[in-house]
């Protein structure tokens, strides 16, 4: 059985460019030239980092941070 | 703005420019989400007020029915010059915006940090040993006028003249238009004149940026970028001042806060957060231009809405514990910048003076509060934060 993986996506319709997600866990985000969010690579959350991509959801006023499970 | 007779009632004739809304507006607000989520006023030719978040969020969003091409309630529905991308509306509202995003990413803000930190440092060192001191006067109002001045490239010591001119535009020129509209022209004429310095002289600063940005593929035309820099300073100038008196109002009563911040640096990214959504100093306006229902509530065309981003922050449906100030409130989706395309282009810019700000005091007066005997005073209108903020320094 293989263990689930987590992943975030920044919903890019919906962001426009509040900055939390990366303020809050660089290692998982990245701004674009016009400062608009977006997963850094395929989105992949190491477990190290779960609380982090939370807590990145929890603080876009955009809802455009969403952590999946695949 | 003496003379107003007072709101009758806060639901069918509510004033923001009221005495007792300037003084302490958070239990008319709760109130109304209880009695009335959408009010009303006659006043102002017809303006609503919604106090919840879920309808500021959806006015927000909704830019068929609601305009911004007025973002202030006033008296009159006087016509002024535009000033993208605030007064901007779909779809000529994001070539106006994308050309300032670049000059504002956290990374472009970060180039901006030193000399701030130094603008903080001068002014603490001008209260020296000072027992008292009055933060709003020689400390919060003296630190974005400053950094924006520099930003620009043109002389910090012209801060005084920016100053007086938003205070015509934005407190005086809410009921005294011929007021405003002299503040506007001497603005204009500033800034035109700084344009043509920049075209025989090019230099590298905000202004320069402007001139040789393009959008869609063309220039900015003079009137768009003299719009575009009345705004930053209109909107760059008492917000952030606005905030940063706020936080130290509060600091100053709350030694708990004050104490856990100094200690720990690291939380002050989520205060900073949670000071802007406890005192978001940022109402805006739109107009409305479609008939629409929101929350059962028709709203009418010709009528404005005062969009309350502040309001919307103390919605208990949206914030648990709502009234209290949680510096490291974990879940935090306020509004304080804006929802929707209008987010706020300079909120990496507050977010740093505001940080720097705090740490920079806190390094030099970890300890201070309200002095007794001397009232605070807030500013009136629609960008909120004291006026007045004597503080007693030292333990
Ligand atoms: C704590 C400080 C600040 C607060 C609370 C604040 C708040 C806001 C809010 C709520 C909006 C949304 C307007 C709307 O929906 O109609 C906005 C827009 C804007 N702000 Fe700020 N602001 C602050 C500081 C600044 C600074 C420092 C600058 C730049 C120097 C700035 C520049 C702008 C601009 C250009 C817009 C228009 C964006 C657009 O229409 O797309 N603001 N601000
Ligand atoms: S916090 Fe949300 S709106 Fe802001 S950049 Fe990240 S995804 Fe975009």
């Amino acid at each position: 059985m293989a263990s689930k993986i987590l992943k975030v996506r920044v919903d890019r319709e919906r962001c426009q460019g509040h900055a939390r997600c990366f303020a809050l866990a660089p290692e998982l985000f990245e701004l674009d030239q016009f400062g608009n969010g977006r997963e850094r690579g395929d989105g992949t959350v190491s477990a190290a980092l779960e609380a982090k991509a939370r807590l990145a959801q929890s603080n876009c006023p955009e809802l455009a941070v969403e952590v999946t499970e695949e | 703005m003496g003379n107003r007779p007072p709101a009758a009632d806060w639901a069918t004739d509510f004033d923001h420019l009221d005495p007792r809304w300037t003084e302490n507006p958070y239990p008319i607000w709760d109130e109304l989400r209880r009695s009335c989520p959408i009010a009303h006023t006659e006043r102002f030719m017809g303006a609503y007020f919604p106090s919840r978040y879920e309808d500021v969020r959806a006015i927000a969003y909704d830019t068929e029915h609601f305009s911004s091409r007025r973002v202030v309630v006033r008296e009159t529905r006087q016509s002024f010059p535009p000033a993208p991308p605030i007064t901007s509306d779909p779809p000529a509202h994001r070539p106006a915006k994308q050309v300032l995003l670049p000059a504002f990413t956290p990374e472009m803000i970060s180039r901006h940090e030193p000399r701030t930190r130094d603008i903080c440092r001068e002014l603490l060192d001008r209260i020296g040993d000072r027992k008292r001191c009055d933060g709003a006067v020689d400390y919060a109002q003296e630190i974005p006028v400053r950094v924006i001045a520099h930003m620009l490239g043109v002389p910090e010591t012209d801060a005084d003249q920016f100053r007086k001119w938003i205070k015509e535009i934005l407190e005086i020129g809410i009921t005294d238009i011929s007021v405003l509209l002299r503040a506007q022209d001497e603005m204009i004429a500033y800034f035109a004149d700084k344009i043509a310095a920049r075209r025989t002289n090019p230099r590298d600063d905000l202004i320069g940026y402007l001139i040789n940005a393009r959008a869609e593929d063309k220039p900015l035309s003079d009137e768009h970028v003299i719009g575009t820099l009345r705004l930053l300073m209109i909107a760059g100038i008492d917000t952030t001042w606005s905030a940063i008196g706020s936080c130290l109002w509060h600091l100053a009563q709350h030694a708990q806060d004050r104490r856990r911040l100094a200690a720990e640096p690291a939380l002050m990214g989520a205060a900073v957060e949670e000071f802007l959504r406890a005192y978001a100093p940022v109402t805006m306006a739109r107009e409305v231009v479609k008939e629409t229902q929101i929350a059962g509530c028709t709203f009418k065309p010709g009528h404005m809405v005062l969009l309350s981003f502040p309001a919307a922050n103390r919605d208990p449906a949206m914030f648990p514990d709502a009234d209290r100030v949680i510096i490291d409130r974990a879940e935090n989706r306020h509004a304080a910048f804006g929802l929707g395309i209008h987010r706020c282009i300079g909120s990496n810019l507050a977010r740093m003076e505001i940080r720097v700000a705090l740490s920079e005091w806190l390094g030099r007066f970890p300890e201070f509060r309200l002095d007794p005997d001397a009232p605070v005073t807030w500013s009136v209108g629609t960008v909120r934060g004291p006026r007045r903020l004597p503080l007693l320094l030292g333990a």
